[in-house]
């Protein structure tokens, strides 16, 4: 569904995406490396139903994930850094007692 | 123009129940709400239904909190058949918990007074010590030192709760009119008609149940409502896997969120945030709840509270214009059940009873000493 437009020259980085690794711009945010590995960001705490990235801008909250063992991040405003890991967020998160 | 059994000023939790209540007996109900500038307690508030604490030297409003809150589990069962609406309510106890060893013995003194001045209706809760609590609940923080204990103490979600109101005052034949901000009442015995949004509505009974706004209209049909606003302020974190069951200050909701309260500010009118009460509440939260620290806060807001210069409600019915009453109370969730279950029905019968005369506005009539 989605396709990259070009930009020549920008450097790569290598993060994980559920485990997969996948290169992409060092320009993109976690929620765009998401959107272009084709996954879902997070399952609801409420109805359990899959998500995706939506808005892109930090106002809709449908793309938290896990990042690099932090729950609930809004991926859209993540910028990639090499060796990333991106986990999609199932469910609540739960809270260290 | 359009006549209807019962008028009902006021779209909020107060004028929602009671307007339920009416149209449960079988009353076209006309339920006016002001708009999206009125102030609009229902939209803010913390959505417990609470008890231990209510009415330390006054045994009736602890009995009337007690009640409702026995009423509660058939009125949400009665409000989720008649719309389909669930107010999340739970009614498993609740705790209040203390950061020191004052707060603790207060909290002891208080509870006690209040089983002693209950008397044989039995008022029964428990003081828990630190091991006990964290017992019940791990999570507690190295501060908490104990916490008292009802069986009474529930919560709903309030915005559900609302929503609930107003679905089924429609569904039961009543009307709920927005942008119906009262302009004019007339008024004779058994008899009003009140002007709104553009509209004049006609019906043989007049509730006013709308926050604030009482302080003004109830003189309209010779009623006295002298309430002020009390600013609170609630955060409201992420959703987090459950970890607490329900305390007075912090709540799970049944989503995951947790809402952290409690704050009392005199400001006025003013309904804006302000830095240092949510700085209290969330240092109060992480102290009682030291995993906060890491969970995101989503959302914070304040709200006004609607208050009698005593802290207890206001009911009462005009001598001139019977057929006119009025209700104002700052605790409108823990209230809902009495007023959709009883108070409904005082207004239906036409005179309020003696559990409720210790409510009227005639305990203001006291000149001040100088």
């Amino acid at each position: 569904m989605f396709r990259k437009l070009p930009e020549p020259g920008s450097p790569l980085v290598t993060v994980t995406v559920d485990g997969q690794p996948l290169r992409v711009p060092v320009t993109f945010s976690a929620a765009a490396a998401v959107l272009l590995y084709g996954g879902i960001s997070r399952t609801t705490p409420v109805s359990g139903s899959p998500r995706a990235p939506y808005c892109m801008m930090g106002v809709c909250f449908e793309c938290l994930m896990e990042i690099d063992g932090a729950p609930n991040r809004q991926a859209c405003l993540v910028t990639v850094a090499e060796g990333m890991h991106i986990s999609r967020q199932r469910g609540a998160r739960r809270a260290e007692t | 123009m359009s006549s209807y059994d019962a008028i009902v000023v006021g779209g909020g939790l107060v004028g929602g129940a009671i307007g339920f209540g009416l149209a449960r007996r079988g009353l076209k109900v006309a339920l006016l709400d002001e708009g999206d500038m009125a102030f609009r307690a229902a939209r803010g508030n913390f959505g417990l239904v609470w008890v231990q604490s209510k009415g330390a030297g006054v045994p009736e409003y602890q009995r009337w909190s007690r009640v409702s809150s026995e009423l509660w589990p058939a009125f949400a069962a009665d409000l989720k058949e008649t719309t389909g609406v669930d107010a999340a309510h739970e009614r498993k106890g609740g705790v209040n918990i203390s950061l020191s060893e004052e707060e603790f013995e207060n909290r002891r003194k208080l509870l006690e007074q209040i089983h002693l001045e209950q008397g044989e209706t039995g008022f029964e809760y428990e003081m828990l010590d630190r091991a006990e609590l964290k017992r019940r609940i791990p999570a507690i923080g190295p501060e908490v030192v104990g916490a008292s204990w009802t069986r009474y103490d529930g919560a709903a979600n309030p915005l559900f709760l609302l929503r609930g109101l107003h679905a089924g005052i429609i569904e039961l034949g009543g009307r709920y009119a927005a942008s119906a901000r009262v302009t004019a009442i007339s008024a004779r015995p058994n008899e009003f008609k009140v002007e709104a949004g553009g509209s004049a509505y006609f019906a043989a009974r007049l509730v006013l149940a709308a926050g604030l706004g009482n302080k003004d209209l109830a003189p309209l049909v010779r009623l006295n409502a002298p309430v002020r606003p009390v600013r609170g302020h609630i955060v409201a974190t992420e959703r987090v896997a459950p970890v607490i069951p329900l305390t007075q200050n912090f709540r799970q909701m049944a989503e995951g969120g947790l809402l952290l309260g409690d704050s009392q500010e005199e400001a006025g009118y003013d309904d804006v945030v302000s830095p240092r009460p949510l700085r209290d509440i969330t240092a109060r939260a992480v102290r009682a709840f030291p995993f906060l620290r890491d969970v995101n806060v989503v959302r914070m807001w304040a709200a006004l509270r609607v208050m009698a210069p005593d802290g207890l409600p206001i009911y009462d019915q005009s001598p001139d214009f019977p057929g006119a009453f009025v209700a104002s109370c700052h605790s409108g969730v823990t209230l809902a059940g009495a007023h959709a279950e009883r108070y409904a029905q005082y207004v239906l019968d036409g005179a309020l009873p003696p559990e409720l005369a210790r409510f009227t506005a005639a305990r203001f009539d006291v000149q001040k000493a100088a």
